[in-house]
């Protein structure tokens, strides 16, 4: 039963400062916000013990898995039309067809490509513009901090998904318009978590020490700041990854989303809608997948949070 | 406890103004000739002109700003391009009312529904019942808005017919018609909003429930409903209040997809429809609109602080 | 005797074992006594305060034990029982009073709350009896401060409230766990001197939970003093201070400064150090604070025999097989030492043979 202490000064944490990563530089440490060493290991021990994270890790790899080797794993050709319009599923089509004959499980399969595609994305440009602008922010502060957080600010209190609306009819539809609307959205969110972590941790001791030493400010943001913000940032990601996949969806449905011979789990729901009360498996299957795949993200990265034991920031879930 | 006030009202029309002078440049930023954006037949020469005097398309942008900016003060958003060229504010005014009963009737249902289900989680915690509405959180936020208001429209509108699947009837016509044509769209949007809620309020109570004065009122010897009411309930529910600004943004989105399935003619409807037919006067309206309800959600937000917290009213 | 706690055990079941935060506690408390219990963290101290009071978690912590009060054995009462007892027959005084009251709620309606469902007060009754609360406690202007929020009060403020909240229903027992140690070294005296004078005038008992040695010797008439759960010594603070009969109770003494010893360097009115042993001023010739070396044990993996063993001066190899047993060494006077009567007096230098120093 280690003490722990609320107002983050050092009683028996901070000791001994370990090296995070065993190679030549004695100053990078540990802060007292990361997980320690080992927390990887804990990690799998929390999937296995966790039923909700264990289901969330397998359902997602068997997405990727799905999203990956899709062209292998079904016969069927995603636009191919056959005359079998609106089938129930059977075994030649175990998911059902369209009204235009095409089977439903291969679409929803290739639907998985983009759908993942869309969500590593966006969040990855979002995270790196994000974390880059809240580094600056908190590292040094004063106007350039204020400037950043204002925009944060008046990001952060905007419904994303209508901007990413708006953006996308201005300048049109297509998978890369898509992508780079719906990744704005997270700007505010990294740039936030980032900022917080890098004023903890500015404050730091071995920093000042690496200030001493005559390192330069970029490399006191690489080497020492950086890798210790990497805990909330990835908690952060899978959030945002799950918000991707419903936002694509969201605008596929509404027409605005990619180029309709790429399909998209939004747009089979769009094309089906007139049908989904005579074939109810266009309605159920598509959600359905959209619902597995945010919900292994949820739970992993919840999963995630308790091991990394990130504080929640700002409060937003 | 005034200033605290007016500095937020202060900051809610400044967010309105960065978010009006966005939109305005957004509208320059369009490929294109923003006369023929604004105009459907930019061959009629007199319909230019006055268009060109209206706005000032042939001045500096800085002018063009100004005058677009006094009339939108006014209200004056344009007409629309298409049909009758119906006044936009015409337009808003229909819709506004109708998107607000939605985004206020999901809202309650919303809370009557998450309040008591994170209460019930928090207190018994890791029972059955924690997890069980620990789950219907995590599927709440999995599901797409608009895919759980298709399948509300299968299961009581096609088959069990209990409500009527699409439209909106105002409540001048009744409770049970507003209703009825609201209840299943408000669960679509109001159950991701739910979860979030639910869960706030059991990661709160919970934190709530350590602290020392919660130890302090138990030692006085106080009933665990007085404790868990009147003690805990209060100092959970302000960073849920936090969260509650916050997630207004996934009451408007889903409104704006929502209203597209139920063919209600909300703004989101509006919007939706603006930016398919390039009907930019109507798109600005209706983005400024739903933005003001966005940035006056999130006043009574802060405002609502200042009620709870007496630390924010005694300062 | 108001209180007699007998053999009081508390253990958690944690990830790493069990750990046995208070361990065959036994004391007695008399009506309107003053009774200290002296431990640094980890000694079990609070967790037996609360443990008496029932506010312990009951599925990590096990209770056992007797908890005689006014007759009734508080430890075989349900909740609903308990809960006639706690603020009633039993207030509470805690640690930190900046923590401590509701930030949303009035000082008025915390401290009438009580007195309302306990004593069955009206409003107004309610009322008034808090302005006369807070006058006792000594804050100026009662009436309009009831109407205050805590933010607004000071934290020496703070904690009279919790004075006059632990008071409000004429309680015969309070509880003060490390009342003042959250608070200014000015103010401390202040609130601790009000203790004392309300709890005597009212005859009020009290039982004062600390780690500061300095405080027991004014305000208190019995002493327990408390290592790794258990009591290692019992005592009247007179015949403790005169002559203690522990290794523990010595190392303490010699760790806290005295103002009438010779000492040079040392700060004049320095404090008592906490008892992990560090300090400055002295007892002995020289000035030189004797601290106490090593670490207080790890409570899961605690070594068979006597507890302090590893950090005492005067241990033997017995000490190591059998946990000395809490005897009488003189009039009600307790000690679980084995060799309690050859332990020198405090301020003379230890005989080389009795002193033998247990290796690093």
């Amino acid at each position: 039963m280690a003490p722990t202490t609320e107002a983050g000064g050092p009683i028996a944490s901070s000791s001994a400062p370990a090296s995070a990563s065993g190679e030549g530089d004695a100053l990078t440490t540990l802060s007292d916000h990361v997980p320690p060493p080992g927390a990887w290991k804990r990690f799998g021990r929390t999937l296995r013990r966790e039923r909700k994270a264990m289901f969330g890790a397998i359902v997602l790899g068997l997405l990727v898995f799905a999203a990956v080797f899709a062209p292998w794993l079904t016969p069927h050709d995603p636009n191919a039309m056959d005359f079998m319009f609106m089938e129930p599923p059977s075994l030649t089509h175990p998911l059902g067809t369209d009204d235009l004959g095409r089977d439903l499980l291969t679409r929803l399969l290739y639907g998985t490509r983009i759908s993942l595609f869309v969500g590593i994305s966006t969040v990855a440009i979002g995270l790196v513009i994000g974390v880059l602008l809240g580094l600056l922010a908190g590292y040094h502060g004063r106007w350039i901090d204020t400037i950043i957080m204002r925009y944060v600010d008046l990001q952060w209190a905007f419904p994303n998904f209508i901007i990413a609306v708006y953006l996308v009819a201005v300048f049109g539809t297509g998978l890369v318009n898509v992508i780079i609307a719906i990744s704005l959205a997270y700007i505010d969110d990294f740039a936030r978590v980032a900022r917080s972590m890098v004023l903890t941790i500015k404050e730091e001791q071995y920093v000042a020490a690496a200030r001493v030493l005559g390192a330069s400010d970029t490399r006191i943001m690489w080497r020492h700041i950086l890798p210790n913000t990497t805990a909330p940032i990835i908690v952060q990601a899978t959030v945002s990854v799950s918000y991707a996949i419903l936002a694509e969806a969201g605008l596929s449905f509404l027409g605005l989303g990619v180029e309709s011979d790429t399909p998209t789990w939004g747009l089979i729901l769009s094309d089906s809608r007139s049908f989904i009360s005579r074939a109810w498996w266009l309605g159920i299957f598509p959600g359905l997948f959209i619902v597995m795949t945010v919900l292994s993200i949820n739970f992993l990265g919840d999963a995630l949070r308790d091991t990394l034991d990130v504080r929640e920031v700002d409060g937003a879930s | 406890m005034t200033s605290y006030i007016l500095r937020r009202v202060l900051g809610a029309f400044v967010v309105m103004w960065a978010v009006a002078t966005l939109v305005f440049f957004m509208l320059r930023a369009v490929p294109g000739d923003p006369i023929a954006a604004m105009l459907f037949d930019a061959g009629d020469a007199a319909a230019v002109e006055a268009m060109k005097a209206r706005f000032g398309f042939d001045q500096s942008i800085f002018v063009q700003y100004f005058k677009w900016l006094w009339l939108t003060l006014q209200g004056d958003f344009g007409n629309s391009i298409y049909g009758s060229r119906v006044e936009v504010s015409r337009i808003i005014a229909e819709a506004l009312p109708r998107t607000l009963s939605l985004a206020l009737l999901a809202f309650v249902i919303a809370m009557v529904i998450a309040v008591p289900a994170g209460l019930i989680s928090a207190v018994h915690r890791n029972s059955a019942l924690d997890n069980g509405v620990t789950l219907f959180a995590f599927l709440g936020l999995a599901m797409p808005d608009f895919w759980l208001g298709i399948m509300l429209i299968i299961v009581f509108a096609a088959n069990l017919q209990w409500l009527p699947a699409i439209g909106y009837e105002p409540l001048s016509a009744g409770f049970w018609p507003w209703f009825s044509h609201l209840i299943m769209p408000a669960i679509a949007i109001g159950t991701p909003f739910a979860a979030i809620i639910a869960r706030m309020i059991r990661s709160s109570m919970l934190e709530v429930m350590r602290t020392e004065y919660i130890t302090v009122a138990r030692s006085k010897g106080l009933k665990n409903r007085t404790i868990l009411l009147r003690h805990a309930l209060p100092n959970a529910l302000i960073p849920v209040v936090t969260v509650m600004g916050i997630a207004v943004a996934l009451l408007m989105s889903g409104a704006v997809v929502v209203e597209n399935v139920f063919a209600i003619k909300g703004l989101g409807r509006v919007l939706i429809g603006g930016i398919l037919n390039r009907d930019y006067p109507v798109v600005q309206g209706a983005i400024l609109a739903v933005s003001a309800i966005f940035v006056f959600a999130n006043l009574a937000v802060d405002l609502l602080y200042g009620v709870i917290d007496p630390r924010i009213r005694y300062d | 005797m108001l209180l007699d706690i007998e053999n009081l055990s508390v253990a958690f079941d944690t990830a790493d074992g069990v750990v046995q935060a208070v361990d065959d506690v036994s004391y007695s408390v008399g009506a309107g006594e003053t009774v200290a219990v002296v431990g640094e963290s980890g000694s079990g101290k609070s967790v037996g305060a609360l443990a008496l009071m029932g506010l312990l978690a009951s599925p990590p912590a096990r209770v056992t034990g007797r908890i005689l009060f006014e007759g009734t054995n508080l430890a075989g009462l349900d909740d609903e029982a308990l809960r006639q007892v706690r603020g009633r027959r039993i207030g509470m005084v805690f640690q930190e009073p900046m923590t401590s009251l509701n930030p949303l709620l009035t000082v008025g309606r915390q401290l009438t709350e009580g007195m309302r469902l306990h004593l069955g007060l009206g409003r107004r009754e309610a009322r008034d009896k808090a302005v006369e609360l807070l006058t006792l406690v000594g804050i100026p202007e009662p009436a309009s401060r009831l109407k205050q929020y805590p933010h607004q009060f000071s934290g020496g403020m703070r904690q009279r409230v919790m004075i006059a909240i632990a008071l409000a229903c004429d309680p015969a027992l309070i509880l003060a766990d490390e009342p003042t140690t959250a608070l200014d070294v000015t103010i401390q005296a202040q609130i601790l001197q009000l203790m004392k004078d309300l709890t005597t005038r009212l005859g009020v008992a009290l039982i004062l939970i600390t780690h500061d040695l300095g405080i027991v010797a004014r305000y208190a008439t019995r002493v327990n003093v408390m290592y790794a759960g258990r009591i290692v010594e019992s005592a009247s603070t007179r015949e403790l201070y005169a002559r203690p009969r522990h290794p523990y109770t010595l190392g303490l003494l010699a760790s806290v400064p005295r103002l009438d010893a010779p000492s040079q360097g040392a700060r004049r009115g320095a404090r008592a150090q906490p008892l992990q042993g560090s300090g400055r001023g002295g007892t002995g010739k020289g000035g030189r604070l004797v601290p106490i070396e090593g670490q207080p044990p790890d409570l899961a993996r605690l070594p068979p025999g006597c507890a302090y063993r590893a950090r005492c001066p005067y241990a033997v190899d017995e000490c190591a097989s059998v946990r000395p047993p809490l005897v009488s060494v003189g009039h009600a006077h307790l000690s679980a030492c084995l060799r309690a009567d050859e332990l020198p007096a405090p301020g003379a230098p230890p005989a080389d043979d009795l002193h033998r120093r247990a290796s690093s």
